[in-house]
């Protein structure tokens, strides 16, 4: 080998390397041009609740300088479009409560007993075959539920057990959302009931105890922090529901708390609102986000009451 | 002793009562659920079953009950859709893909995770007063599809997120080791095997979301989505050169919730009729899409064996 090669093959070798490291380098941009896209999009999260708190507090900002705190929360009329404007909160925060009772005792009861059912009872082809269609349940968009408390169960309470019921009442749409969150508050529950180790309940069985006992002595107090959960999910939705009440509920505020009259929730009467064509900025406007800020403080309130129970009861096996 | 015995026998005889009994009411509410489904469907598709014909679906609303269709309303939900699927689907993997395979342990991963929980727990109304608050006024997008697409995208996102990372992290670790091994880098592999791999579970999420989409009607009331539109944004698709057209994104819409809200709230009872006829198409949609994607979920787990 000539020392010409030498220094050909090293110049090809060296340059091999340099387009080596080029390449490596390329990729190297490449890749964490990648992984800050996807940082970004992971952020929009956060962004996202900034920028509903942001919207609600500066919205509701401009209503709290017309209408002072103590006559939003003590005030008993909500009328912020009448010519005699009363902003007091409290009427829809009455309606929104009394809705979900209402649905909590239709869904707390069914949806335990069915997770209870399926967990612990139910042969597994019965629970895969039955899951599913508890899943599409939750899937119908609930101004479908609206038509069905409206036109099917109000109907059917007047026609059988409530002969007095006005058509647009609070106790119909209750029913209506406990129906909807039956399944979250089954399929959350029942997972946490299936996490229950095993050997729990063999302890149990080989005490003699009945299939009932050992779900109700071990493996209810034993998912407690599960069901618990499952109970705060469902009071989320229940609160949050718009459609149902919107269409069945009546619209017009009032400070009652029998789920027989017809009354608005907060969500109802943001619906209400925007249906008609309001200015923008004007006390109305600002007025659906001062009501919209309660709503998510209640729900926050409500999530922030499960964690700390579901703390309580953590049990870790 | 004998009489102990009788006890206990009847004791235990007691108990099993019991077990039946509760058995027994297990089997009664589980039915009640998937009854009411079922009851709930045949009322809708009894109710609205003479009207569910071909004009329906070609007429725009009208002051006559018997000529009013969905035409607008079903133009407005795919275009919706059309939107809502190109903002919320690439955002939401990449935002799974980050949380499972390169997040490390520190704050800001967990204060995405609190946050993506949280979000999917707030009331969908609240979605449509931050749109009305931020896409309508402030970027001043207006009452259009482009709002309406771009709120819904907001509220399916977390849905996507969480099952893309399911879908995730059901792939095994082995496969990624494999293809490191191989010197592969993180989006190689992610690209090449975990994509590939977790297509189906994905799909499953983004299907469900969009069914939820196609429903929601409360977010799209806040932000000023009509009830009573009689004709159609310009299309998409044109014959001429560039061929495609933009300007759809800022028409006015509706959709078929709302089409069926505006109906559902007439005392009229041959409205009601098309309420109902709405309604059993809505129903159709979204159980066509839940079913697809509980299909596929079945399919995935049956075939894939690590």
């Amino acid at each position: 080998m000539t020392s010409l090669e030498i220094t050909q093959k090293a110049v090809i070798l060296d340059q091999g390397l340099k387009l080596r490291s080029i390449r490596k380098r390329s990729r190297r941009v490449k890749e964490s041009a990648i992984e800050i896209f996807l940082f970004a999009s992971a952020l929009s999260a956060v962004a996202i609740t900034f920028a509903i708190v942001y919207v609600l507090v500066a919205e509701s900002f401009g209503f709290f300088e017309h209408v002072p705190i103590f006559d939003f929360l003590t005030d008993t009329q909500w009328t912020p479009l009448f010519s005699d404007a009363h902003y007091g909160i409290l009427p829809l925060v009455a309606g929104t409560f009394v809705t979900t009772i209402v649905a909590l005792l239709v869904a707390v009861p069914l949806g335990t007993i069915i997770a209870l059912y399926l967990s612990e009872f139910a042969p597994s082809r019965v629970r895969e075959t039955v899951k599913p269609f508890l899943e599409l349940l939750a899937a119908v968009p609930t101004v479908v539920f609206g038509y069905f408390a409206l036109l099917v169960v109000t109907p059917l309470l007047q026609h059988t057990i409530m002969p007095g019921l006005p058509g647009f009442n609070m106790l119909g749409p209750g029913i209506v959302i406990g129906i909807m969150i039956i399944p979250y508050i089954s399929s959350v529950s029942e997972d946490a009931m299936r996490a229950v180790p095993m050997h729990m309940r063999e302890g149990s069985y080989a005490m003699g105890a009945t299939r009932f006992q050992t779900a109700r002595l071990v493996v209810t107090p034993a998912a407690l922090s599960g069901i618990v959960a499952a109970y705060i999910l469902g009071i989320s939705r229940a609160l949050g529901e718009t459609m149902v009440v919107a269409i069945a509920a009546g619209q017009q505020p009032t400070l009652t708390l029998n789920p027989m009259e017809p009354a608005a929730t907060i969500t109802a009467y943001i619906v209400q609102v925007s249906l008609g064509d309001l200015p923008h900025g004007g006390i109305g406007y600002q007025s659906i986000f001062a009501a919209g800020l309660v709503l998510v403080l209640i729900t926050l309130g409500f999530n922030i009451l499960g964690h700390v129970l579901r703390k309580r009861f953590r049990e870790i096996y | 002793m004998a009489d102990q015995v009788q006890d206990i026998r009847k004791l235990i005889r007691q108990h099993k009562l019991r077990d039946h009994a509760f058995a027994l009411l297990g089997l009664v509410c589980m039915m009640v659920a998937v009854l009411i489904l079922l009851g709930l469907f045949i009322n809708l598709a009894i109710d609205g079953a003479s009207r569910l014909t071909p004009d329906f679906f070609t007429s725009f609303p009208s002051r006559h009950a018997e000529r009013a269709g969905i035409l607008s309303a079903w133009v407005g939900t795919t275009l919706v859709m059309l939107v809502t699927l190109i903002a919320a689907v690439p955002v939401g993997i990449s935002a799974a893909i980050y949380l499972e395979e390169y997040a490390r342990k520190n704050w800001i991963t967990d204060l995405i995770e609190v946050n993506v929980t949280n979000l999917a727990g707030v009331p969908s109304i609240v979605y449509g007063l931050l749109a009305l608050g931020l896409f309508v006024y402030q970027f001043g997008f207006g009452q259009s599809i482009l709002s309406a697409g771009l709120t819904l995208a907001l509220l399916v996102l977390p849905v996507i997120i969480v099952a893309t990372r399911e879908a995730l992290r059901a792939v095994p670790r082995n496969i990624r080791e494999a293809a490191y091994a191989l010197g592969a880098t993180r989006w190689q592999m992610i690209q090449d095997h975990l994509l590939p791999y977790s297509f189906g579970g994905i799909m499953t999420g983004v299907i469900i979301g969009m069914a939820r989409a196609i429903g929601e009607t409360a977010p799209l009331i806040t932000i000023g989505a009509l009830s009573y539109i009689a004709f159609l944004p310009p299309s998409p698709v044109t014959e001429t050169a560039p061929y495609v057209n933009f300007e759809w994104l800022t028409s006015a819409f509706t959709v078929l919730p709302i089409q069926m809200f505006n109906w559902v709230s007439r005392p009229e009872a041959a409205f009601l009729k098309n309420a109902a006829a709405t309604g059993a198409v809505i129903i159709v949609m979204t159980l066509l899409m839940n079913g697809t994607a509980i299909y596929l979920r079945y399919q995935i787990r049956k075939k894939i064996k690590w």
